[in-house]
């Protein structure tokens, strides 16, 4: 049974094992790959020279070394990062030893679950497709396992094209399987990514790019359920934090105020529930404004922002109320005021320069507001990768670049309001979401982050302005790209067009895989009647649908194979009784070929003269000894095919 | 009353498992060839690597479900689903296969004994077959529409009508996860001659049984004659015999001149009848290689004289098939 691997195997199996590793590269530490990177072609190498393998002298010291520097820089082997750290170089080291049919398919079962465990660190659709590819590498690479005296199924792509043809062929099960596997609700163990780096929320500072990584992370944040008809779209505004110090760079929370704001709410007054994603964090999302908090554990901030007095390591659900139109902080305090025109001392003079001369001009304050905004409406472009900015980052991006996205808006304009004397400050939160109408609740993803600013004028108190919608979020870069001018090699249209396709395929990839969660799971079923699908009846469906799949499995695994020679053999014949049959000369039902032959030779002569070969060929076939041979069968049908019908009244000469 | 009721069910059930599922009891009987494999005759358990395949699947499917993650979820399903669908792949490979034949070339006891087993794929290949018999496996694959021969080893094999029993066709193609098997009992022996003794002790002096033959008896009249032919010498009519038979008979002096060596059991005394067996085979082997004309006696039968190819099967087939001490033989 552990017969020693043969070269095509072992090449498979490095193939598969270093494909693993590979997708592991991004996140593994240079110790790690460096080692693994010079290690496995070696291996290879020596193997071809004739080595068994790496003897236990060398393996071993090497797997305690690997435990010990695991330990010393993770401080532990479980979690995401350790973990697939660990799997990685065990795995590694697994292939230097890997000698044998045995060796060969525990490491391709591990590197199965390392494989899956990249998926921990992305899961965007190219890499989520690249991984598919190596799942084909590895179900080849297992499938050469087998012994194959045929020569010409030990060719790579045969083998490949076996991997692939077993890939595709549980396709339809894994498709029903994915979509009924009842998904949990909370996890069992641990919470998803433990580590600190790990969880994507918002964080308590706003620096230079701080918010993109949220911006391309499309896992749900928080979902709201509102009490009545939820806010109109454009008040759909989330309040997290609120950022009052800027050193240039970066935005940063004020410590609490002694004094908190006073709120005064108009209209009406919306109650509902959110339930928070883990973000290892205090802070919770409220639409905007909070009025009053329904629950212990949470308290509202003097900047009316929500704070959880633990941090959120699991789901979180809490109640608030909320008011969109309100008049926030009439008065200011000195401290806040203070606060709140505050700018670094030293950085962006243009920028300064700008708002002094709108001041110049004899603009009021709302009139410099509408200023600011006017300037990011004429010429700026919404962008996720805007260019890099200086050390005067606010200069660099409102009379360089003018590419960005909320946080360079929010920043820029709080800036500028600030050297025009406004007091402002910067919110950070999220700003839309999904409305699931069947779930009846708005879902809120991390890629819906937002920044915008608030500014404060007197009689008004505190205003939201979202710079941002200046610059119309709908036309994200394609519309503005031309307006530009000089496109680059980058901005080519076939390129944009293929960006703008691939962005589509991503989105639905986002939608439909990666956010298909317990709730889209529940109301999948409700065309079939199951209006509110629980885990058993998920489970029953699923038992169904395998059930139905085994069935035709079976029924195409018991097909017997037809197309065989003696049906070939048939078929030609009956296509040459088609061809006279216009004729009505065809061969008779009670006729067999010899008779039909016969009397073909009193009825038409020259016609059965021009069979006689083919007539005397199926018989031999048909009635031979032995089963028609492939080839000889082949001959015959060709020859059918290629008869012709040749003028049965000889022409005159 | 409770365990004869539970007995009686027992009964019951196995009854109507038999009814339903002939397979259970007729592949324990040999079957006559050619011998097709159809569901009915295709066992599938998983192996060793598919429960572990199995374990990993699920540890899998719970990290993925328990990190929510949606595309290790997604991988996991297609691992499992082609580690599922491979089962149907296997039983093709083994669904369809046809055993035609099953024979063997001329082999004697004691030396490796190959049995050909011819097998047809039909229209599908059959990537990785193996096929066990006793410990030993052979692998083999087919393409399409070919038929291959199957070389069987049998090293054990003893004199007499040697049947193959049951052999195991199996296969874990395509991923090793399942072993799928059917047994393939055919109806067919092999004549195994005996053991050829080595060295043996040269060939008998040729008319040392002559004085023997020449008593045997009364039928001599008969066994030294024969009919006659125009160039026989008229002194060798055997008038008497003639008269009495209504037509001239020779006496046959070919048989009777000595030249025919008699390998005989009776002359072996003092050793025990497996090794007179294989002594007189080395001795058939012997005359057959100088080209000498024999007559080889048996307990029951008296074979030849002769030369050549019919007369070695024959004296051979005779020698494999004398009943052993064990049957109750001569001894």
């Amino acid at each position: 049974m552990s017969e020693r691997l043969d070269n095509r195997q072992f090449e498979l199996l490095s193939a598969a094992t270093a494909a693993t590793l590979i997708a592991h590269v991004s996140h593994l530490p240079l110790w790690l790959w460096l080692p693994l990177a010079i290690l496995l072609p070696l291996r290879a190498w020596t193997r071809r020279q004739g080595t068994q393998k790496f003897g236990a002298w060398i393996r071993l010291p090497l797997t305690v070394l690997l435990l010990v520097l695991v330990l010393v820089n993770f401080g532990n082997v479980f979690g995401r990062e350790p973990g697939s750290v660990l799997g990685c170089g065990l795995l590694g080291l697994k292939l230097l030893e890997a000698e044998r049919v045995r060796d060969a398919r525990v490491a391709l079962g591990f590197a199965a679950f390392v494989l899956m465990s990249a998926l921990l660190f992305a899961q965007t659709l190219l890499f989520s497709v690249a991984l598919g590819g190596v799942l084909i590498l590895l179900i080849a690479a297992i499938a050469s396992l087998q012994p194959a005296p045929l020569p010409q199924r030990r060719t790579l792509r045969a083998q490949i094209t076996l991997g692939a043809v077993l890939l595709g062929a549980g396709l339809p099960l894994a498709a029903a399987s994915f979509v009924l596997v009842p998904r949990l609700g909370a996890p069992m163990w641990g919470s998803p990514g433990n580590d600190a780096v790990a969880r994507t929320g918002l964080s308590d500072s706003m620096a230079p790019g701080a918010l993109t990584n949220l911006l391309i992370d499309d896992s749900p944040a928080f979902r709201v359920q509102f009490d009545a008809a939820p806010p109109a779209p454009q008040q759909r505004y989330f309040r997290t934090l609120v950022l009052w110090d800027f050193d240039g760079t970066t935005w940063t929370r004020a410590p609490r105020f002694s004094q908190p704001e006073k709120a005064e709410a108009q209209g009406a007054l919306f109650d509902y529930a959110i339930t928070l994603e883990p973000t290892d964090q205090r802070w919770l999302p409220a639409l905007d404004l909070p009025w009053s908090t329904v629950q212990d554990g949470t308290r509202i901030g003097t900047d009316h922002s929500v704070v959880s007095t633990t941090p959120v390591t699991q789901p979180r659900r809490y109640r608030l109320q909320s008011a969109t139109r309100y008049t926030l902080a009439a008065t200011l305090t000195g401290a806040q005021r203070e606060r709140a025109l505050a700018l670094p001392d030293g950085f962006d003079p243009k920028t300064r320069a700008l708002a002094e001369r709108w001041r110049a001009e004899g603009r009021d304050d709302a009139a410099v507001a509408q200023a600011a905004l006017d300037l990011f409406h004429a010429s700026f472009t919404y962008t996720l990768s805007p260019p890099a900015l200086g050390r005067d980052s606010i200069d660099d991006f409102l009379f360089g670049t003018q590419k960005g996205f909320c946080e360079h808006y929010a920043s820029a304009f709080v800036v500028l309001m600030r050297a025009a004397g406004i007091p402002a400050r910067v919110v950070t939160g999220y700003q839309g979401g999904w409305w699931n109408g069947s779930g009846d609740y708005l879902l809120v993803r991390q890629s819906d982050a937002h920044a915008w600013a608030e500014t404060w004028m007197s009689g008004h108190g505190w205003q939201r302005v979202d710079p941002t919608a200046a610059v119309s979020p709908s036309r994200i870069e394609l519309g503005a790209a031309a307006a530009n001018g000089n496109p680059g090699w980058e901005q080519a249209d076939w390129l944009r067009t293929l960006r703008n396709q691939f962005d589509f395929a991503n989105r639905l990839w986002t939608e439909s895989i990666i956010r298909f969660d317990a709730l889209r799971q529940k109301s999948m079923l409700t065309p079939f009647g199951i209006s509110d699908a629980n885990q058993g009846d998920l489970l029953l469906v699923l038992s169904g649908v395998l059930g139905v799949t085994m069935l035709l499995a079976t029924i195409w695994a018991m097909r017997s194979g037809a197309g065989s020679n003696g049906d070939r053999l048939d078929r030609a014949w009956s296509q040459l009784g088609r061809r006279l049959a216009g004729s009505g000369l065809g061969a008779r039902a009670n006729e067999g070929p010899l008779d039909w032959l016969q009397r073909l030779r009193t009825s038409a002569p020259t016609l059965a003269a021009q069979l006689e070969p083919l007539v005397d060929d199926y018989a031999a076939l048909r009635y031979g000894d032995g089963a028609p041979s492939p080839d000889r069968v082949a001959a015959f049908a060709g020859a059918v095919r290629r008869w012709r019908l040749r003028s049965l009244v000889k022409k005159p000469a | 009353m409770r365990s004869t009721a539970l007995a009686d069910l027992r009964i019951r059930l196995l009854a109507a498992a038999e009814r339903r599922l002939p397979a259970l009891t007729r592949l324990r009987r040999a079957e006559a060839l050619p011998i097709r494999l159809d569901r009915r005759r295709i066992y599938v358990l998983p192996s060793g690597f598919g429960v572990a395949f199995a374990l990993l699947l699920f540890v899998m499917l719970l990290g993925a479900l328990n990190y929510g993650n949606n595309p290790a979820l997604l991988l996991t399903c297609l691992l499992a689903a082609a580690a599922g669908a491979s089962l149907f792949f296997g039983f093709r490979a083994l669904s369809g296969l046809v055993l035609e034949q099953a024979h063997a070339d001329e082999a004697h006891a004691g030396e490796p004994f190959p049995i050909r087993l011819r097998f047809a794929a039909g229209p599908r290949a059959r990537a990785s077959l193996r096929l066990r018999r006793g410990e030993a496996n052979t692998a083999f694959a087919l393409p399409p529409n070919t038929r291959h021969e199957v070389e069987v080893n049998v090293t054990d094999a003893q004199r007499g009508w040697f049947r193959p029993g049951r052999m195991r066709l199996w296969t874990e193609y395509p991923l090793g996860l399942f072993h799928l098997w059917s047994w393939l009992h055919p109806d067919a022996a092999f004549l195994i001659y005996p053991a050829v003794e080595s060295p043996a002790p040269p060939l008998p002096v040729g008319d040392g049984r002559l004085g023997e033959q020449m008593n045997a008896g009364s039928s001599e009249e008969h066994a030294g004659l024969r009919d006659y032919r125009t160039s026989d010498p008229s002194r060798l009519i055997a008038w008497k015999a003639s008269v009495r038979h209504d037509t001239l008979l020779v006496r046959d002096v070919e048989r009777r001149s000595g030249e025919a060596l008699t390998l005989d059991y009776f002359g072996l005394h003092g050793i025990d009848i497996e090794a007179r067996i294989r002594r007189l085979t080395a001795w058939v082997l012997a005359a057959e290689a100088q080209q000498r004309s024999y007559r080889l006696r048996l307990p029951h039968e008296t074979i030849g004289s002769g030369l050549g190819t019919q007369q070695r099967q024959a004296c051979l087939r005779a020698l494999a098939l004398l009943p052993g001490p064990d049957d109750g033989g001569p001894t």
